[in-house]
């Protein structure tokens, strides 16, 4: 994206990249539809159930139907609400949800922006996420979304500090806060993933197992869907919402959860690489990368069907009494590693 | 050129609502105008090329302390109009405090300015070695003993919090997950043969 104003000049190099930018928007929208059907169809399927079929052929086009009807729905504002904050919310975790694909490479090269700090940009901007909630939660006004805002925030804050250390040990042992290189240090194959390579597979293995459950966390989704608990909360801060901001929300949050899929396959699996060698070739590491993405939020979604929900005072203890030690006492261990063995060898 | 535009936007909309922290009425408004100001203080660590310092500024002060900042502003029922009361009689005093910060500011920009290790560009860095590399390596060596003493403060600050508000209170039940976990089946699970018309009595 840098060299794009050296290639084009600044007035076509700028459109050029608005243009790149556009592009992984559509990208992303468009594979969002159906990763929407996607879940909805294993959970149909794990219950059972058809899942919606109705609308195109094996209702492929449901999402885009969904999408016509929250556009075309009357936004309803509640009287006592915050008018400002309660409209700002839902675009502010729609935004957020998008500027942190800015630094994600799909493939070989193909990435808006290369930051050398390109995982603390993750970490920050997911950690603003939580604005999003919590402001909607408080403009509604109403006792249910408060609830539910003040649940996620805790929620999220607490699994923010475990994933911080979890992504401290990748960064140990790659040696670089770059994306494009934490992908590079595993294109060996499957033995320099870093979720399988040999020997830190004792302490990574783990760590990706944490950094996934974290994830469901992180991004409010079932076993730790307390925010939204459609028992307790009806749906927590999302109660007041209607329409547009509401799918600006659901859109927001199957972002982040696409976003943490992207971020397992880049940190513990490989990126775009092939299991049994690298791949430098754009466009197959554009399908590689896809497909990976595609099997972690089979995984997201299968644990939303066959894992009930966790208690509030079990999801606490689960962060700050297990994960949080577990991955300090990680990151101690990769560091001594890194100190006194050295880093891994660093694949290719 | 857009670098200087970038800056004139991140500074005005920075001092902008750095003033509206203070200004607004809702007390919740103030901490999100406050957390805007975070924002742009990290745009401006940006334009500086101190890229790490900019994400740290967002990820622990918007990712953390302002979102508690926020959950106490929340909860709490803070009646702005009434704390506006006595706003004018502290006007001298806080005139004064800025003043002086205003002075010590100047002073500093006019120590640096004039020093000899001054260049209008950002520090160079050498080649390969990116900003956190930098910070780090300096925290590590130089400052190591001061890093950890500032730790240790913090450690100690969180320790007294907890001690302040910890209450022993007896004949509270607590949940002790081991045995929850432990628990087997013959513990858990008796038979019992009811006959009908008599209940188990």
């Amino acid at each position: 994206m840098g060299g794009l104003i050296e290639d084009f000049g600044p007035v076509w190099g700028f459109w050029a990249g608005v243009g790149q930018i556009l592009l992984i928007m559509i990208y992303l929208l468009l594979s969002l539809a159906f990763l929407l059907l996607f879940d909805r169809k294993v959970w149909a399927a794990v219950q059972l159930r058809k899942g919606p079929n109705v609308v195109g052929p094996f209702g492929l086009l449901q999402s885009f139907a969904d999408f016509l009807k929250f556009v075309l729905k009357e936004i309803v504002i509640p009287a006592g609400a915050n008018k400002t904050v309660f409209i700002l919310a839902p675009l502010l975790t729609f935004t957020l949800a998008f500027a942190s694909w800015a630094v994600i490479p799909f493939a070989n090269g193909v990435v808006i922006a290369d930051l050398n700090v390109g995982i603390l940009y993750l970490f920050a901007i997911s950690s603003l996420g939580v604005y999003g909630i919590i402001m909607g939660g408080w403009a509604s006004n109403s006792k249910y979304p408060f609830l539910g805002g003040l649940r996620s925030a805790a929620q999220m804050v607490s699994y923010e500090v475990s994933i911080g250390f979890i992504l401290i040990t990748v960064l140990l042992l790659v040696g670089s806060l770059n994306i494009t290189q934490i992908v590079e240090n595993q294109r060996a194959g499957v033995w320099a993933w870093h979720a399988f390579a040999w020997p830190t597979i004792f302490i990574m293995f783990p760590m990706f197992v944490m950094f996934f459950i974290s994830a469901l966390a992180e991004t409010n989704r079932p076993p730790f869907d307390l925010p939204e608990a459609e028992s307790e909360l009806v749906a927590g801060y999302q109660v007041e919402y209607s329409s547009t901001p509401y799918l600006l929300f659901m859109i927001g949050e199957y972002l982040n959860i696409t976003l943490m899929c992207a971020m397992l396959n880049i940190l513990f699996l490989g990126g775009w690489h092939l299991p049994w060698g690298p791949v430098d070739n754009p466009v197959l590491g554009f399908i590689v990368f896809a497909v990976k993405m595609w099997a972690m939020f089979f995984m997201f979604a299968m644990v939303k069907a066959f894992v009930p929900r966790y208690r509030y005072d079990q999801l606490m203890r689960l962060g700050w009494k297990i994960f949080l030690p577990t991955s300090l006492v990680a990151v101690a261990i990769a560091a001594g590693y890194v100190t006194y063995v050295g880093r891994p060898v660093i694949g290719g | 050129m857009v670098e200087a535009i970038a800056f004139y936007v991140l500074a005005a909309v920075a001092i902008a609502s750095a003033f509206a922290v203070v200004s607004v009425r809702n007390p919740v408004h103030a901490v999100l105008f406050l957390i805007l100001t975070f924002f742009n203080a990290a745009g401006l660590f940006v334009l500086l090329g101190a890229e790490f310092l900019a994400m740290l500024l967002v990820v622990v002060y918007v990712g953390a302390v302002a979102v508690l900042f926020l959950f106490v502003v929340m909860m709490l029922d803070v009646d702005f109009v009434e704390l506006k009361q006595g706003f004018l009689s502290y006007a001298p005093l806080g005139g004064v405090v800025a003043a002086l910060i205003l002075a010590e500011m100047l002073l500093v920009t006019g120590a640096v300015r004039t020093s000899a290790a001054f260049t209008d560009k950002p520090a160079g860095l050498p080649d390969g070695i990116t900003n956190a590399e930098r910070i780090g390596r300096v925290l590590y060596t130089d400052y190591l003993l001061h890093f950890q003493l500032a730790g240790l403060v913090l450690f100690v600050a969180m320790i007294g919090a907890i001690v302040l508000t910890l209450r022993k209170r007896t004949g509270v039940k607590r949940q002790d997950v081991s045995a929850q976990v432990g628990r087997t089946r013959k513990q858990a699970v008796e038979l019992k043969d009811v006959r009908p018309g008599q209940g188990l009595g």
